[in-house]
């Protein structure tokens, strides 16, 4: 839950009124009142105490990011109070410490009565008891219940291996089933929208995915019809559940009532390999795990940092990975002119050609998709040609939730880094007069298709050399002289700046098929044949490079990459 | 079939709402009146009552699928609504609308309002009528009957018009 990182500036708070409250017999000393979904400080509760004591309280319903709805139960927990005599005074034992009123059923004075942890305000002098043998059997009581019309077939169900249910049931469940008539049978695969699919059978009807889609999103398109235990989650009649945000729904729902279209039944979840990296499809920079098997990219899940996009990510953003996997990828170095096809070769030719370049007839187009690290050494490439930089501005429609009009995810590290102005793009249209008047006789285009952007095949068609680095082919690519086959973010690490300044760092989920190499990794050995300073034959350490990056832009003075964390740190823009 | 609300339900509607702090408060009120002019509530009519208290369709759906009380489909003509809590079930209830289903050519074992073919009568069973020491008891439409044998059902039947 913490987002604070090292360089969060701390505004000065005042001091956090505390109470004093025991649970399973430790005194622990909790804040009196703590943020609620919303973020508005409310009393604290007791699921919030447990957390701060290091307890984890089970539960369904209760997410710390959604309005609390209670009606799970899965929290119940047993508590007591202090007593207080008809004198209004505390009640106190022998020894002088307060007595405490176990709470119990009004009518059944021997039987505990338990409190729902999420919903439930502490008070002072009050004993939670998170582990007593009441509060294990209420929790049994409670998995048996939402256990007795959910179909036991966890072998076949796609949420095996990351549901609730079967978590809880190891700890707090039964071997056995005592429910003996017929399970109530609800509709299965139900198209709730061109995402999601539904398994009502399997939904524990804890509303986590209502009250997403309706107070997160604005879109209260889902609701509970039928009663009792015909209860299903459903969508209007012929209305489909279609926002760009519904795949959360996925990741909210803690069993395997709604799964993703996409990726329901693709893979047995454990046999998956997380690896944190970020989202490159705006501005925003979701924090998200990238789930490979054997080198494929299987799907993009949202992770949690306050400071960007809490525990969302959008559907456009998380179905944005098929194209990494393309079978028409750029896998081969080439040099057109020789027919070299190995990186030393081609790489050798490329830094011939630019040492014969006349000053100022090189031009680079970077892109603002690149990370960090490879954009500050085209800038120092740049410096060495006396050339010209510029990125190309992408555009699109935003929303109040996570979307940005700013659709590269690294148009501050562009400008950060200086291969990109303020107002990106403003370069190009010199560039393609520089081309046509003859004055620029060299591109360097890395990751764009210049075609499409003011730069067109007869434009390219003038120049002496046209070296260019991407991932996909395209118009540029195919009139390439030098072609030399990059990665995608989820092949290698890097850094990028989103909208905010949060500089944030993606790692490596899978290997680049053929000849694709890192773009930094190619760039120092470029740099090192052309014999500038940063340049190395064999790369150093990619940490290395950031860190030398950091010491020379003045955005990210005293940054290390082993300090940039997880959650990522901000940076002046 | 055009969905259209004529001006005195309107009237009446657009009142309702001022009894509630909130407009949704009124959705319950909105589906009784609905249903009584209509007979039933349609697929239009949850549309209205969504737009006219600025909900979604799926709030107002919610409600219309948990009540019983409220129909999806027309019901026939004349209604009968036998009362099935305990002292009526103990006073021969299930009996008389076993009877009432016979009668009808309606299933005795199926669930929920039956109406018959020709739309003329539908049946259904209900909780408590409030009526405990007259058991059974049912309602045709609006009227209330007590002590109901089989003999006085089919005598309420005979009364009800034709047209």
């Amino acid at each position: 839950m913490s987002t604070a990182t090292a360089n969060d500036p701390k505004p000065a708070q005042p001091p956090v009124e505390t109470l004093r409250i025991k649970i399973d017999g430790r005194e622990v000393e909790v804040p009196k009142l703590m943020p609620d979904a919303s973020g508005r400080l409310q009393p604290t509760t007791m699921l919030q105490a447990c957390a701060v004591a290091g307890i984890e309280v089970p539960h369904y319903c209760y997410h710390p990011k959604l309005p609390v709805a209670g009606n799970c139960r899965m929290c119940l927990i047993e508590f007591g109070t202090p007593m207080i005599g008809p004198d209004r005074k505390p009640v106190l034992n022998e020894d002088g410490t307060p007595k405490i009123a176990r709470s119990v059923l009004p009518y059944e004075p021997t039987t505990p009565r338990g409190a729902i942890a999420c919903a439930t305000p502490i008070s002072p002098g009050m004993e939670l008891y998170p582990g007593s043998a009441a509060t294990r059997q209420m929790r049994e009581s409670v998995l048996e219940s939402l256990l007795i019309n959910h179909p036991l077939d966890c072998p076949i169900c796609d949420q095996a291996g990351e549901c609730k249910l079967q978590e809880y049931s190891v700890e707090h469940g039964q071997a056995t089933s005592r429910f003996v008539e017929t399970k109530v049978h609800k509709p299965k695969q139900v198209d709730l929208g061109p995402r999601i699919m539904l398994d009502d059978e399997r939904c524990v009807l804890c509303t986590r995915c209502i009250r997403f889609t309706r107070d997160i999103v604005g879109d209260d398109a889902l609701g509970i019809v039928n009663r009792g235990s015909y209860n299903t989650i459903a969508a209007y009649p012929g209305a489909k559940f279609d926002n760009n945000y519904t795949l959360n729904t996925v990741d909210l729902c803690p069993v395997g009532a709604l799964t993703s279209k996409d990726f329901r039944f693709q893979m047995r979840v454990w046999f998956m390999k997380e690896t944190r990296s970020l989202c490159t499809g705006c501005a925003t920079g979701c924090n998200i795990l990238i789930g490979s098997r054997e080198e494929k990219v299987l799907r993009y899940e949202p992770r949690q940092n306050d400071a960007v996009n809490a525990c969302w990510m959008c559907d456009t953003g998380r179905l944005n990975y098929k194209w990494i996997g393309r079978e028409d990828r750029l896998i081969e170095v080439r040099s057109f002119r020789s027919g070299a096809r190995s990186w030393s070769g081609t790489l050798h030719e490329v830094a011939e050609s630019l040492k014969t370049a006349a000053p100022g007839s090189v031009a680079i187009i970077a892109s603002a998709r690149q990370s960090n690290e490879e954009l500050y050494l085209l800038k120092k490439l740049a410096t060495h040609l006396g050339a010209v930089t510029d990125s190309i501005a992408r555009e699109g429609e935003g929303d109040k939730l996570l979307v940005n009009e700013d659709r590269n995810p690294n148009s501050n590290g562009a400008r950060l880094t200086g291969i990109a102005f303020t107002e990106m793009g403003i370069q190009v249209p010199k560039i393609a007069d520089g081309i046509r008047a003859g004055r620029i006789r060299t591109l360097i285009v890395f990751g764009e298709d210049v075609t499409r952007h003011g730069i067109d095949a007869e434009l390219l068609g003038k120049l002496q050399t046209l070296i260019v680095s991407d991932i996909l082919p395209n118009e540029t690519t195919r009139r390439a002289h030098y072609l030399l086959p990059g990665c995608a973010h989820a092949e290698k690490r890097g850094t990028f700046v989103n909208a905010k300044g949060r500089l944030q760092r993606f790692l490596k989920a899978v290997e680049p098929r053929g000849d694709a190499r890192p773009e930094a990794e190619f760039l120092q050995e470029l740099l090192a044949d052309l014999g500038i300073a940063g340049g190395t034959a064999s790369p150093t350490s990619f940490e290395g490079l950031f860190n030398q990056m950091a010491r020379e832009i003045p955005a990210f003075a005293g940054l290390e990459w082993s300090r940039i964390g997880d959650l990522g740190v901000n940076v002046p823009i | 079939m055009t969905f259209t609300v004529p001006p005195e339900l309107e009237a009446e509607l657009n009142e309702l709402v001022t009894h509630y702090p909130q407009k949704r408060s009124a959705s319950l009120m909105f589906l009784h009146a609905i249903q009584e002019h209509f007979g039933h509530i349609s697929p239009e009519a949850v549309d209205y009552i969504a737009r006219k208290l600025d909900l979604k369709p799926i709030n107002v759906w919610e409600l219309v699928t948990f009540y019983p009380m409220f129909r999806q489909h027309p019901a026939g003509r004349f209604q009968f609504k036998v009362c099935r809590t305990l002292s009526c079930a103990l006073g021969g209830s299930h009996k008389l609308y076993h009877h009432l289903c016979e009668k009808f050519g309606l299933d005795p074992h199926q669930h929920g309002l039956q109406t018959t073919a020709d739309g003329r009568f539908s049946v259904e069973f209900v909780e408590c009528l409030a009526s405990c020491g007259t058991a059974p008891v049912m309602m045709c439409n609006e009227e209330f009957h007590q002590g109901v044998s089989n003999e006085k059902a089919d005598s309420i039947i005979a009364q009800c018009p034709s047209k």
